[in-house]
């Protein structure tokens, strides 16, 4: 009977060549980001000769930074089929609290870097509480909420105005560079390679992807889909914090409209880097690339002075590309089945 | 009308669907003005039968002769217009709009049509008059969302009248009802067919049948196997055809040696779902729990598991209380819950074989937080290879396996979770013949090994053929238990339905 049941299983070929295309088409896409990004970078190296250059390459990197580390936090959110809308905001207040803190209250350096981040964890928890605990339908409508709430708290705390001049600590993450390489871009390599390895090799890390994929099967399988929410959450507001550490040395001021419309930006590296919208799928490495390409192109119109306008149009058409790609991707995945 | 008082008449329905035959030349007829039951086990074919009438599927032969016309197949909007209505389980109503807008709902009165201007005067005193006719004490302006279930299934059924139903299907209408209410169903059911409507009525509950039905007839296995007028038989009669034939022996049971209660449950509760659910399970037994599809099973076990909340009870594994609040407290007490839906509850599918079967409690694979992805799949491709997995790798994804395949990856993620209690709902359901006899194989094996295993089948067959020991439920009581020997299909039928007394 046994070996009847061995030999009789008839579907092993077909199910391998699926599962092989259904793989292919995944390694395709992340390849062609890849690619995209690549080719950009040609073509701009073609059009601009100051493209190609170290000081400018290092400019893109530095850019590049507060971004990249905003959509660390998107990602995590985006991979649990949720969203963080609130990072921008969460960015501005958290460096307001940072400026307060070093301005008004008198404290060191470290203490008030560590206000910032324990101020955007704090805000990344209650978006996480939010959606856990109150029951809010969907992050989308709680990270929303957060988002006014916090751009309304960063205006207020100091009637609308920057806080400025901070001490060389503060500004050292977003100011200074080693060599020729921004320190900002070494911390969101650390920081990268750091997620990297927290998403693939703990438990925790590979939870979050167990969430996004089928948060029932998850919670039967005794995951604590609530304090893995409440974790993810908690470090987008972090990794906001950070952003906006980073942009506050920068710019050595913060400002209450710091960050206006990052998270835009982050959704959309994110997707281009070929995370689903429906959670569970994604590679914090392809990530990085879709911030890259974001800034390659930012930098590359910029380089060639075309108007401002058509920079936004052309990163919304990259959206709607990649999403179409996305789309189409699932759609043979889904057929492969 | 046709002249010997046949509405509907189904002759030779057949629906065939990828590796099943839902119905294999089914015949029905149904007059004006009688009540007639369809009864039969789960996967009898009721439900398709239903989808041929209201036209949501399409029979491959046959013809359903209404009215006087002959028709091969029916589209949801024909059969509407032809006058057949059906209410269904779930209520296709909005709870936010009023009960007249309801009753109306698709086919509204008009002041001024092409102004699109509604003429709620005239559809309130419509709907007054059709609650009245039918007795009902509900005003038209009433929201419907603050009716009881009851009430709001006889708005359906004002629906139906208005639109001129000369059939009108209820499948399964009391499931979810009070006595009281219904009870007032069948005053407007008797009502109904007093102005010569037909009324198909679907129910597991044989009583309801008994008492309410003129005709019946009773299917098996996609058949319709006999009709008969009610007063000249039984319910005993029914049950009898119902299970029908005889076991076959395809059930690989082997009775292991059986030790101490491992899983004691007293009076566990849950408000309108479970009531006083006792029971004990003891190592080395496999526990079969039957009842219909909705008896309160998987709820039973969902409790025991944290999946949901429950009430009041006493729950004890390996003879300690144990308080469950949340899966994760089930896990950490031995008890493996391998769910009904492994696509949507067990497993990841967009993840891989290695991933899911090492999920639980995943921070054992590892060092100091760090995972070792090594151990991880070594883990994985030991355990699958003894449960013969056909698989291209462990980075295959779930979702690409067959439905067999995807069960042993659900029954390797709770073997590698050590747990000792396994409770299996539906264990077989949707997977090829082989495979089943390999899962039976490997309940066999656990139960070898001192293991627990509860199994909740909807198949009477399997669960006879399993189980050392079945308990039977009804509407979240246990009305029935037998030892494998003592089981009939006949006693398990009988204490499905209600009857306590299971002799």
């Amino acid at each position: 009977m046994s070996n009847d049941v061995l030999t009789n299983n008839g579907k092993l070929p077909a199910e391998k060549a699926v599962g092989k295309s259904a793989a292919m088409t995944e390694k395709l896409y992340q390849l062609g980001v890849l690619l995209s990004l690549l080719l950009l970078c040609a073509v701009m190296t073609a059009l601009s000769p100051r493209f190609l250059t170290m000081d400018n390459l290092m400019n893109v990197a530095s850019q590049a930074a507060v971004s990249a580390i905003v959509s660390i936090g998107m990602f995590l959110a985006i991979l649990t089929a949720g969203i963080d809308l609130s990072v921008g905001s969460v960015l501005a207040l958290s460096a307001m609290m940072m400026g307060i803190a070093s301005d008004r209250w008198g404290l060191g350096p470290y203490a008030s870097m560590l206000v910032c981040l324990g101020s955007g964890a704090l805000l990344g928890l209650v978006n996480g509480l939010l959606l856990t605990k109150l029951r809010l339908p969907h992050p989308f409508i709680s990270t929303l909420g957060m988002q006014k709430m916090a751009r309304g708290i960063a205006l207020f705390v100091t009637a609308a105005a920057p806080i400025s001049m901070f001490p060389d600590e503060i500004q050292y993450l977003g100011n200074n560079s080693i060599g020729q390489v921004p320190v900002s871009f070494i911390l969101v390599a650390i920081l990268y390679v750091g997620m990297y390895f927290f998403l693939t090799r703990t438990s925790t890390g590979r939870y979050i992807y167990a969430v996004g994929g089928n948060k029932e099967a998850a919670r039967l399988s005794g995951i604590k889909v609530n304090s893995i929410l409440n974790l993810v959450y908690t470090i987008s507001g972090l990794t906001a914090a950070l952003a906006g550490l980073v942009l506050a040395g920068r710019v050595n001021a913060v400002y209450p409209l710091a960050g206006l419309d990052y998270e835009t930006d982050a959704i959309a590296a994110v997707i281009i880097g070929g995370a689903s919208f429906f959670g569970g799928v994604g590679s914090i490495a392809n990530t990085i690339i879709g911030v890259l390409l974001i800034a390659v192109l930012r930098n590359g119109l910029n380089l060639l002075n075309v108007d401002s306008a058509f920079q936004t149009f052309a990163i919304g058409a990259v959206i709607v590309v990649a999403v179409a790609v996305d789309v189409l991707r699932q759609n043979v995945m889904k057929s492969g089945r | 009308m046709v002249a010997d008082g046949i509405l509907l008449k189904v002759k030779g329905l057949t629906k065939k669907f990828p590796g099943v035959i839902a119905l294999d030349g089914v015949d029905i007829e149904a007059r004006a003005g009688e009540i007639h039951g369809i009864c039969g086990e789960n996967g009898a074919g009721k439900s398709t039968l239903i989808k041929m009438l209201t036209g949501a599927h399409t029979p491959d032969s046959g013809t359903i002769e209404f009215d006087g016309v002959t028709y091969t197949s029916l589209d949801p909007r024909r059969a509407m217009g032809i006058g057949i209505g059906c209410i269904y389980q779930e209520l296709n109503l909005i709870p936010h709009l009023t009960v007249a807008e309801n009753i109306f709902l698709g086919r509204e009165m008009y002041l001024a049509e092409s102004l699109n201007i509604l003429d709620r005067g005239q559809m309130n005193a419509k709907a007054a008059e059709l609650l009245a006719d039918l007795g009902l004490a509900v005003s038209p302006t009433a929201r419907l969302g603050t009716l009881g279930v009851g009430h709001q299934q006889m708005i359906e059924i004002c629906r139906a009248v208005w639109s001129n139903a000369k059939l009108i299907i209820m499948d399964e209408p009391t499931s979810s009802l009070s006595e009281k209410e219904a009870h007032d169903l069948f005053r407007v059911m008797a009502q109904m067919k007093a102005r010569g409507v037909a009324i198909l009525f679907i129910s597991h509950r044989l009583d309801e049948v008994r008492d309410n039905c003129d005709t019946v007839t009773v299917m098996r296995d996609g058949r319709s196997i006999e009709s008969f007028a009610m007063k000249e038989r039984s319910v005993a009669d029914i049950i009898q055809l119902m299970v029908g034939r005889s076991i076959q022996n395809k059930y690989p049971k082997e009775p292991a040696p059986q030790g101490d209660v491992i899983l004691s449950v007293r009076n566990l509760n849950r408000k309108g779902v479970l009531h006083d659910i006792s029971f004990d399970l003891r190592a080395g037994e496999v526990l079969g729990f039957a009842g219909l599809v909705g008896a309160g099973r998987t709820e039973t076990a969902r409790a025991i598991t944290g999946a949901d909340p429950y009430d009041s009870g006493a729950i004890e594994v390996f003879g300690k209380p144990v308080k469950i609040r949340q899966p994760l407290d089930s896990i950490d007490a031995g008890i493996a819950f391998l769910t009904e839906n492994r696509k949507e509850q067990g497993l990841i599918l967009i993840q891989s074989v290695a991933f899911n079967a090492t999920i639980v409690k995943m921070h054992k694979y590892g060092k100091a937080g760090w995972l070792s992805l090594g151990r991880i799949k070594e883990t994985a491709r030991k355990v699958c290879a003894e449960m013969r997995l056909k698989t291209s790798g462990m980075d295959m994804l779930v979702g690409k396996l067959s439905g067999g395949n995807q069960q042993k990856v659900v029954i390797a993620k709770w073997l590698l979770s050590n747990a000792k209690i396994f409770i299996f709902d539906e264990p077989t359901r949707g997977i090829d013949v082989g495979a089943k006899v390999e899962v039976y194989k490997l309940i066999n094996q656990l139960v070898a090994n001192g293991a627990g295993v509860i199994i909740i089948c909807s198949e009477m067959e399997e669960v006879m053929g399993m189980a050392d020991r079945i308990l039977v439920m009804h509407e979240g009581e246990i009305t029935g238990e037998m030892t494998q020997q003592e089981a009939t299909q006949e006693k398990i039928m009988y204490a499905a339905s209600g009857f306590k007394q299971a002799s």
